[in-house]
């Protein structure tokens, strides 16, 4: 992974059937690169919440397509994460 | 239904069934007509409407049901439901709900669903329906049981109505419908949300921006209209004694004749209004998207210019253009502060200038003394009707004639369809307008090629006896399209011919209107105006020649200052 071109976003979102596909939709139709996405339910906290990491591979559009993303009625918030020590890191055995 | 699971030593509560709890929930809303083609799948909505003090208003085509609420929500600012079954009937609504996105109208369709149990086996008018509405609404939801339509409907109208307005949908499997459950007590019908907190301190920056410019150009749009905020924007402009240049979507915020008014920017806009974009040195953008039609080659547009942006979707501003100062907000909000702040002021300089402009480089309306040419033809509507009319078009030559040369005079007054450029979307969204107005005659102008697409919904308005005039600019072409072979493809004229004539008086007298030809008329001055006057439905066909074109023309992709003139100019 090239730390330069690469952004990571945590998102918090409700946890129903369809919220995947309007944010997975949301970066397909708008042309963004979508490098990687985990999603699981929040773990001890409310179980109607889930936590979304993307990888996202923009530099000049980020700022865009994260209040694109924030738009969106399922999405309860969206930061920008650093990219040390991320569960995509973390994982990366799994992807080879 | 066996109600066997109920206990039998309690008294029967009184339970009543999805379709049945979903209507009383519109009608909580304030839903007065609901737009609509009924079907398999949506059958049991059908029958608990006929209980409703609701009136339905029955489409030819669920694209004609899609447009008639959208012309609604677009005259009223409320939100507008429209239903359809499954299958074909959610595709067909497709295309009208896209439209509701691109132009930010609060519209609702409603579909029916297969089954939950079946969905997924490719049952009889099946279709993913939420996949489809998914890319093209603000929202979408399946509904899973009846009690989440005590969630879901008010929070429609919620999302529909705050910040941006922007269409949902919302499917309902049949199952879902037929559900009988015990209501405890209705919710609060979903209302607009609060507007978005600002800055006042960004206001006062916008007006020590605007004091310190020499060539200020105000750039107005729908979102001015939406928010109901034409008043203040007038004062506004006044005030500070700054020009301005309206979008396609912003017709009629200023009038036609304001002394500050520049007409219509971009594509097809005035020339000098262009040229005056040239010389600004600030651009102060009101609810405005700076779409593509506007600006042109976006390295071109206000290449002098600083740029202010104010607008209540954060996600539209910096998209296109990058501003030195934006204030995400509700234009309205910003203007009646800024309107309380303001330091009278005025420009003789840069108004001097822009006269030099507009008498240099005006807007030249070839033909409009004669009938059958087309700014002839909407100079002599608008000459023998007043500020009363509503206006709407359909798609190509005849939408661009009518927005240059028909003087627009009031918020609110035109209605068109701007972002997705629906052929097909004037009659429907005239009926609407109708029904939502009945006070004010709608003037629908169309062209042969655009009427065709929708035109079986002349019957629907001849149904409601509503006051609908549809005159057709008939070249017997997509004059649009013929235009742009002509200019960009060498006069290839590929497929823009009609071979068959279609004689449109007559296809309107079948479905119960009144149809004239002034082509074949005496005395065509004297029938349009007795058309025009006497109260209901009447297609009017006015012939005009394919070689007419709209000028100027920034050609697609091309900087605005380089416009295409005509022959004439």
């Amino acid at each position: 992974m090239n730390p330069t071109t690469i952004s990571l976003l945590k998102l918090t979102v409700n946890n129903h059937p369809g919220v995947l596909a309007h944010v997975c939709g949301l970066f397909a139709r708008r042309a963004y690169n979508l490098e990687g996405v985990m999603v699981r339910p929040i773990v001890g906290g409310a179980s109607d919440r889930s936590r979304m990491w993307l990888l996202v591979n923009e530099e000049e559009r980020l700022q865009q397509l994260i209040r694109q993303t924030e738009k969106l009625i399922d999405v309860i918030s969206v930061e920008q994460h650093e990219l040390k020590g991320s569960i995509f890191e973390q994982t990366e055995a799994f992807f080879v | 239904m066996t109600d066997s699971a109920i206990d039998q030593n309690k008294p029967p509560r009184p339970r009543i069934s999805g379709s049945q709890l979903l209507i009383k929930l519109l009608e909580r809303q304030g839903v007065t007509h609901i737009s609509g083609v009924p079907g398999g799948a949506n059958l049991p909505m059908y029958d608990a409407l006929t209980d409703s003090s609701i009136k339905h208003v029955l489409a030819r085509h669920e694209q004609g049901a899609g447009f008639i609420a959208q012309g609604m929500a677009r005259v009223s600012g409320k939100a507008q439901v429209c239903f359809a079954s499954s299958g074909p009937g959610a595709s067909n609504l497709v295309t009208a709900v896209a439209d509701a996105k691109m132009d930010s109208v609060p519209l609702i369709a409603i579909t029916g669903q297969v089954p939950q149990a079946m969905i997924g086996t490719d049952a009889f008018q099946e279709i993913d329906t939420f996949g489809l509405m998914l890319p093209i609404t603000k929202h979408n939801w399946m509904v899973r049981s009846a009690e989440e339509l005590l969630e879901v409907i008010p929070r429609a109208f919620q999302i529909v109505l705050s910040g941006r307005p922007g269409p949902v949908s919302i499917d309902i499997p049949k199952d879902v419908q037929n559900e009988l459950i015990e209501v405890e007590s209705m919710p609060e019908p979903g209302r607009r949300e609060a507007n978005p907190e600002f800055d006042l301190q960004l206001v006062e920056s916008m007006l020590s921006r605007i004091r310190s410019a020499h060539r200020p150009i105000l750039m107005i749009g729908g979102g001015v209209i939406y928010a109901g905020a034409a008043a203040a924007l007038v004062e506004f402009a006044e005030q500070l004694d700054l020009p301005a240049v309206q979008t396609f979507m912003g017709l009629g915020i200023l009038r036609n004749d304001h002394p500050l008014s520049l007409g219509m920017l971009g594509m097809h806009g005035a020339p000098y209004t262009n040229l005056v974009l040239e010389e600004c040195d600030l651009v102060i953008g009101m609810g405005v998207r700076f779409d593509d039609r506007a600006t042109g080659k976006v390295a071109g547009f206000c290449p002098r210019a600083e740029i202010i942006h104010v607008d209540i979707d954060a996600s539209e501003i910096n998209k296109i253009m990058q501003p030195a100062l934006s204030i995400r907000a509700d234009v309205g909000e910003v203007l009646a502060i800024a309107n309380t702040r303001l330091e009278r002021g005025s420009r003789p300089v840069w108004r001097k200038r822009i006269e030099q402009l507009k008498l240099g480089h005006p807007l030249l309306l070839d033909g409009e003394g004669d009938l059958f040419r087309p700014y002839g033809a909407i100079k002599a509507v608008a000459a023998l009707l007043d500020d009363s009319v509503s206006i709407t078009t359909d798609v190509g030559q005849h939408q661009m004639w009518v927005a240059q040369a028909y003087p627009i005079n009031r918020a609110g007054q035109w209605v068109s369809s701007g972002g997705l450029g629906t052929m097909g979307f004037g009659l429907p969204a005239a009926i609407g307008m109708a029904l939502a107005q009945p006070e004010r005659k709608v003037i629908c102008f169309t062209g042969d090629g655009s009427l065709m697409m929708n035109i079986q919904e002349l019957a629907t308005a001849a149904e409601h006896g509503l006051d609908i005039k549809v005159i057709i600019l008939n070249n017997q072409h997509l004059g649009l399209v013929r235009q742009q072979q002509s200019l960009f493809y060498d006069k290839n004229l590929s497929a823009v011919q009609f071979q068959q004539n279609v004689d449109f008086a007559l296809a309107a007298r079948a479905m119960g209107f009144k149809g004239i030809d002034l082509g074949v008329s005496d005395n065509p001055l004297a029938e349009l105006e007795l058309a025009l006057k006497e109260h209901g439905p009447c297609v009017i066909n006015l012939p005009i020649s394919e070689t007419e074109m709209v000028f100027p023309m920034v050609a697609p992709g091309g900087a605005n200052r380089d416009m295409i003139h005509g022959e004439s100019a």
